[in-house]
C-alpha cells in the first residue's frame, strides 16, 4: 500500500544535471532540472517522458552511475553515494548488454556473487530466475548468440536476483514483442503483489497507465506533473460513444433524417456505425436511433487519454524550446 | 574529509617508499653487473643475419650503446673497458660506413687505461676494416698512423700509414708530409702537437675533443718544462746554485715574465730543481695519470 | 568469495575465452625452433641464446598482454555498457579496479608460467640437463611479472580515464621512459642548468624504473640473484602498483559514467 511509516523508498531534492559542453566547457547542457520527487513503499510509480527528457539520466543519478551538479537523492533512506545501499535495489539498465562470452547462467553467477549467498543458494536462485523469465532452456548459449529480447529477460533477471525491495527498471519493455511485454508486466504485477517498489521508466502510455499507481511525467528535463493516471489528465467534457447496427431497410434510407440530426454523425464501419456525442446530447440521439429501429450494440465513455494528456505537454515544452531558441539568437 | 586527505597521503608514503627502495636497488644492481659488462649476442655475424634490414639501425643501438658505455665508465672512475671493442665491432659490422664509430674505437681502444682500453691491436683491426669498407675516406689513414705513431710506437708503420693516405683523393697535403717526418725522425714534439691538434679541430665527438685537448695541454707543458729546465740549468751555471723558483730566473734577465701553463698556472720549480707544472693547476692530476702509464 | 575475488575470477574467464592465452602456442614454436636451430650452430653459447631469446619473448608477449588487455579493462566495459549492471550490485569503484588488476596479473601469471616451462624444456633439450643454476632463470622470469604488474596498473589507471588508443600510446611511452631512466642518471649534469639536473633526477626517481627487473646478462651466464634484490624488487612492485592504483581509484571514483 503507498505509504509507509519508515519513509519514502525514493526521495530527489532539486536534483540537477548539467554537461558541460563546447570550446572550454563553457556551455552547459541541463539534461535535469530541479527534480523534487517522492516514491513511496510499495507503489508502483512510472517514469514518463519522450527520449531525452531525462529519464534515464534520473535513473542513472538515482543508481550512483553519474553524479548531480545540484541536489541530492535517498533511496531507502541512504544517499545515493552509499553502494552498500544496493544490496536491497534491482536496476535494469537501458539497452542492456551484459559479457557476451558468458552464458545467461554464468552472468547471473556472476553477479549473485556480490551479495552474501552461499553457492548453493546462489545456483538455486539462478535456476529460478531463468525459469521466471523463460529462458531456462537457453541458459547455457552465450550471451552473444542472444536476441534483443532475451538480453532484456536477462536483464530483468539479474535485477530480481536478490529480491531487492526496491526495483527500478528502465525502458523495462524495450525490445519485446508483445507476449515478451505481457510477461513482463505479469512481472512486475508480481512484484507488487509481494509488497516491492517498482519505479520504471517508459515511453510506452498504456504500459503505464494498466500498471503504476502514479506517473511522473518528465519533459525537457523537467518533471511536469505527477499524480495517479487518471488525476493527471483532468475532467474534461465528456463524451459518449455509441455502436449500433441499423436493419437492412432502414440502412437504405440512411441516417438522412430530418427527425435524426444527431444519427447524420455517424461513421460507417463496416456492418455497424459509431456515433460520439456529448455526454449531455446521449438520451436524444437514444431517442433518434430507436425511431430509427437501430440495434444498439454498445454505449462507453470516452476517458480522455494518457496520450492526449502527454502529447500536449510535449508541444508545449518544444513551443517553449523554440521560443527560446529564436530570443536567444 | 579523510578520503579527501587519503590520496595524498598514499601518494607522499608511496613516492618516498619507491625512492628509498630504488636506491637500494642500485646498489644492488651495480654490484650484480660489476664482474663483466654483459653482451648477449657477441656474434657480429650472427647478429647481422638476425637484423635483417634493420641492420643499419641496430649498428645505430650499438654505437650509442658504445658511447654511453664509455661515459658511464669514465663518470664511475672504472678502467674496465673490456665491452667496448665487442660494442664497436658488432656496431661497425651491422654497418660498415659508420664512420664516427670507426674514429671513436681508433682513439679509444688504442689508448692506454684509464682513457682508454689499452688494445691497439683492436683499434688497427677496426680500422683496418674502416680502409676496406670505405677505401675512399683517408681520414682512416690519419687514424691508423695515430695509433702506431702514439701508442704501438712503430714509426715505420706509422710513416706508411701517412704516405698511403696522403695519396687519396681529397687527403690534405701535411700527410705526405707527416709521413717523411716520421720516417726521419719517429717521434717528435711538432709532430705530435700536430696530430694532436688536427683531431681537436676536426672532431665533433666531444668526448674525443675533450681527450686531445688534454693530451695538447699536457704535450705544451712538457716542451715548457724542457725549455724551463735549460734556462734553470743556464742559471745554475751562472749563479752556481739551482733557482727556487722561476721569479728568480725572471730577475736574473733569462725570463721576461713566470710562463704559464695552457691552463693559466704558473710553473713551478720542484724539490728536484727540475721544472713542473703547478700543483695547484688541474693538468697536475692529469699529469699523474699519464705518468703513471709511463 | 569476495568482489574483488569475483571480479578478478571474471576477468580472467574473459582473457581464456578470448583466446588470449593461444599467444602459448606461438611461443612454443619459436622455443622449439629456436632449440634445434641453435643446437646445430653449438658454439658453446645455446645457453646464452635460449635464456635470453626466451626470456624477451617472454617480456614482450608479456608487454603486449598488458598493454592491449589493459587499456581495454574498464574502457570496455564503459564503451559496452556491462558497467552499469555491475556498479548497481553492492560493490566499490576501487573494488573493481584492483579485481580487474588482480584478474589481468593472474592471467599474466599463468601464461607466464607456462611459457617458463616451455623454456626450461627448450634449455634442458639444448644442454642435455638442467643444473641448479638455471633456478636463476626463475627469478628473471617472476622480475618479468612484477614489471608486467606495473604496466598493468598505468595501463588501468588510462583505461579510467582516456580513450583505448591514447591509453596505449600513454603506457608504451612510459614504459619506453622506464626503460632508458638509468641514463637518465648519467647524464652530464655538469653540462645543464641546476633546475634542469634537479628536474631530471626527480624524474629518474618518480618514473618506473624498469630496468630493476632486467637480469638476463647476469642469469644467461649462469650467475645467482642475490636475495636482497628479489625483495627491493617486489616491495618497489607492490608500493609502486599500489601508488598507481590508489590513482587510479580516485580518478574512477569521480567519473560520470556516459
Amino acid at each position: 500500500m503507498p505509504g509507509s511509516a519508515s519513509g519514502p523508498a525514493i526521495q530527489t531534492e532539486n536534483l540537477t544535471k548539467e554537461y558541460p559542453y563546447g570550446f572550454l566547457h563553457l556551455k552547459k547542457k541541463t539534461s535535469l532540472e530541479g527534480l523534487t520527487l517522492q516514491v513511496e513503499t510499495g507503489e508502483v510509480f512510472g517514469f514518463l517522458g519522450p527520449n531525452g527528457a531525462g529519464k534515464s539520466t534520473t535513473i542513472k543519478l538515482l543508481m550512483g552511475l553519474i553524479f548531480p551538479t545540484r541536489g541530492h537523492a535517498r533511496l531507502l533512506g541512504k544517499p545515493t553515494t552509499d553502494v552498500a545501499m544496493h544490496r536491497d535495489i534491482g536496476y535494469l539498465p537501458e539497452q542492456p548488454y551484459f559479457y557476451d562470452y558468458l552464458t545467461a547462467a554464468e552472468v547471473l553467477d556472476y553477479f549473485a556473487k556480490f551479495f552474501d549467498f552461499t553457492a548453493q543458494e546462489r545456483r538455486e536462485r539462478v535456476q529460478r530466475m531463468l525459469q521466471k523469465v523463460g529462458l531456462e532452456t537457453a541458459g547455457k548459449i552465450q550471451l552473444r548468440k542472444y536476441s534483443k529480447g532475451m538480453l532484456q529477460r536477462v536483464g530483468l533477471a539479474q535485477a530480481i536476483l536478490h529480491d531487492p525491495p526496491l526495483v527500478i527498471l528502465d525502458e523495462p519493455m524495450s525490445g519485446l514483442d508483445p507476449v515478451g511485454r505481457r510477461e513482463v508486466r505479469d512481472i512486475i504485477l508480481e512484484l507488487k503483489r509481494a509488497g516491492k517498489t517498482i519505479l520504471f521508466s517508459t515511453h510506452i502510455l498504456p504500459d503505464a497507465e494498466m500498471l503504476c499507481d502514479r506517473v511522473g511525467v518528465l519533459v525537457g528535463g523537467k518533471l511536469q506533473g505527477v499524480g495517479a493516471p487518471g488525476d493527471l489528465v483532468g475532467i474534461k467534457a465528456q463524451e459518449v460513444e455509441i455502436l449500433f447496427t441499423l436493419a437492412p431497410t432502414a440502412q437504405a434510407h440512411a441516417p438522412k433524417n430530418d427527425h435524426a440530426p444527431l444519427l447524420a454523425k455517424a461513421a460507417r464501419i463496416g456492418e455497424r456505425f459509431r456515433l460520439q456525442v456529448k455526454e449531455e446530447e446521449l438520451y436524444a440521439a437514444l431517442e433518434q436511433l430507436r425511431g430509427a429501429s437501430a440495434k444498439i450494440l454498445s454505449v462507453s465513455q470516452i476517458k480522455p487519454s494518457l496520450e492526449e494528456y502527454f502529447m500536449h505537454l510535449v508541444a508545449a515544452d518544444r513551443a517553449q524550446a523554440a521560443a527560446v531558441e529564436v530570443s536567444g539568437k | 574529509m579523510k578520503a579527501a586527505l587519503m590520496l595524498p597521503l598514499v601518494l607522499l608514503t608511496g613516492f618516498a617508499g619507491i625512492w628509498h627502495l630504488q636506491l637500494n636497488i642500485d646498489a644492488q644492481q651495480a654490484a650484480l653487473h660489476q664482474d663483466r659488462d654483459d653482451l648477449l649476442l657477441t656474434s657480429p655475424k650472427l647478429l647481422k643475419v638476425l637484423s635483417l634490414e634493420y641492420a643499419p639501425l641496430l649498428a645505430d643501438v650499438y654505437w650509442t650503446r658504445a658511447v654511453q658505455y664509455y661515459g658511464e665508465k669514465h663518470a664511475a672512475h672504472d678502467n674496465n673497458l673490456d665491452s667496448l671493442w665487442p660494442l664497436l665491432n658488432i656496431a661497425t659490422t651491422l654497418d660498415p660506413q659508420l664512420l664516427p664509430a670507426y674514429r671513436f674505437g681508433a682513439m679509444f681502444l688504442s689508448e692506454a687505461p684509464p682513457r682508454g682500453a689499452g688494445r691497439p691491436d683492436f683499434a688497427v683491426e677496426l680500422i683496418q676494416r674502416g680502409t676496406r669498407e670505405n677505401p675512399d675516406y683517408w681520414r682512416f689513414y690519419e687514424d691508423l698512423g695515430f695509433i702506431y705513431y702514439f701508442d704501438v710506437k712503430d714509426y715505420a708503420k706509422a710513416s706508411a700509414a701517412f704516405a698511403e693516405g696522403g695519396s687519396k683523393p681529397g687527403a690534405q697535403v701535411w700527410m705526405k708530409v707527416m709521413a717523411a717526418k716520421i720516417a726521419a725522425e719517429g717521434e717528435s714534439f711538432e709532430t705530435s702537437a700536430f696530430l694532436w691538434r688536427d683531431i681537436y679541430q676536426n672532431t665533433t665527438d666531444a668526448e674525443m675533443k675533450k681527450n686531445a685537448l688534454a693530451h695538447l695541454q699536457l704535450l705544451i707543458a712538457q716542451a715548457d718544462c724542457l725549455r724551463l729546465d735549460a734556462l734553470a740549468d743556464d742559471y745554475e751555471k751562472r749563479e752556481g746554485r739551482r733557482a727556487a723558483n722561476l721569479n728568480q730566473l725572471v730577475q736574473a734577465g733569462l725570463l721576461q715574465g713566470v710562463p704559464v701553463d695552457p691552463a693559466n698556472f704558473i710553473y713551478v720549480i720542484g724539490d728536484d730543481g727540475k721544472v713542473q707544472l703547478n700543483p695547484a693547476s688541474p693538468l697536475w692530476e692529469k699529469q699523474k695519470l699519464f705518468d703513471k702509464l709511463k | 568469495m569476495t568482489h574483488i575475488g569475483a571480479v578478478a575470477l571474471n576477468t580472467f574467464r574473459e582473457a581464456v575465452r578470448d583466446r588470449v592465452l593461444y599467444n602459448l602456442v606461438f611461443f612454443a614454436l619459436l622455443m622449439i625452433g629456436a632449440a634445434i636451430l641453435v643446437g646445430q650452430i653449438s658454439i658453446g653459447i645455446e645457453q646464452i641464446v635460449i635464456v635470453s631469446l626466451g626470456l624477451s619473448a617472454i617480456s614482450f608477449i608479456g608487454l603486449l598482454m598488458a598493454v592491449f588487455i589493459g587499456v581495454g579493462l574498464v574502457s570496455k566495459e564503459m564503451d559496452k555498457r556491462t558497467i552499469y549492471a555491475l556498479l548497481a550490485k553492492p560493490v566499490r569503484r576501487w573494488e573493481f579496479l584492483v579485481g580487474k588488476f588482480a584478474g589481468l596479473v593472474f592471467t599474466l601469471l599463468v601464461n607466464t608460467a607456462a611459457m617458463s616451462a616451455g623454456l626450461f624444456f627448450a634449455l634442458a633439450y639444448v644442454k642435455h640437463g638442467l643444473q641448479s643454476a638455471d633456478a636463476g632463470v626463475l627469478v628473471a622470469v617472476y622480475f618479468i611479472l612484477l614489471k608486467l604488474a606495473i604496466v598493468v596498473a598505468l595501463a588501468l589507471l588510462f583505461s579510467c580515464s582516456t580513450t583505448s588508443l591514447l591509453a596505449i600510446l600513454y603506457c608504451a611511452g612510459l614504459y619506453l621512459a622506464g626503460s632508458f631512466v638509468q641514463q637518465m642518471r648519467t647524464l652530464r649534469t655538469d653540462l645543464m642548468g641546476n633546475a634542469t639536473a634537479t628536474f631530471m633526477r626527480w624524474l629518474s626517481y618518480l618514473l618506473p624504473n624498469f630496468e630493476n627487473f632486467s637480469v638476463t646478462g647476469p642469469v644467461a651466464h649462469g650467475r645467482a640473484i642475490p636475495g636482497a634484490l628479489i625483495l627491493q624488487n617486489t616491495l618497489y612492485a607492490v608500493v609502486y602498483c599500489t601508488v598507481i592504483l590508489a590513482v587510479a581509484a580516485a580518478v574512477f571514483s569521480r567519473r560520470n559514467l556516459k
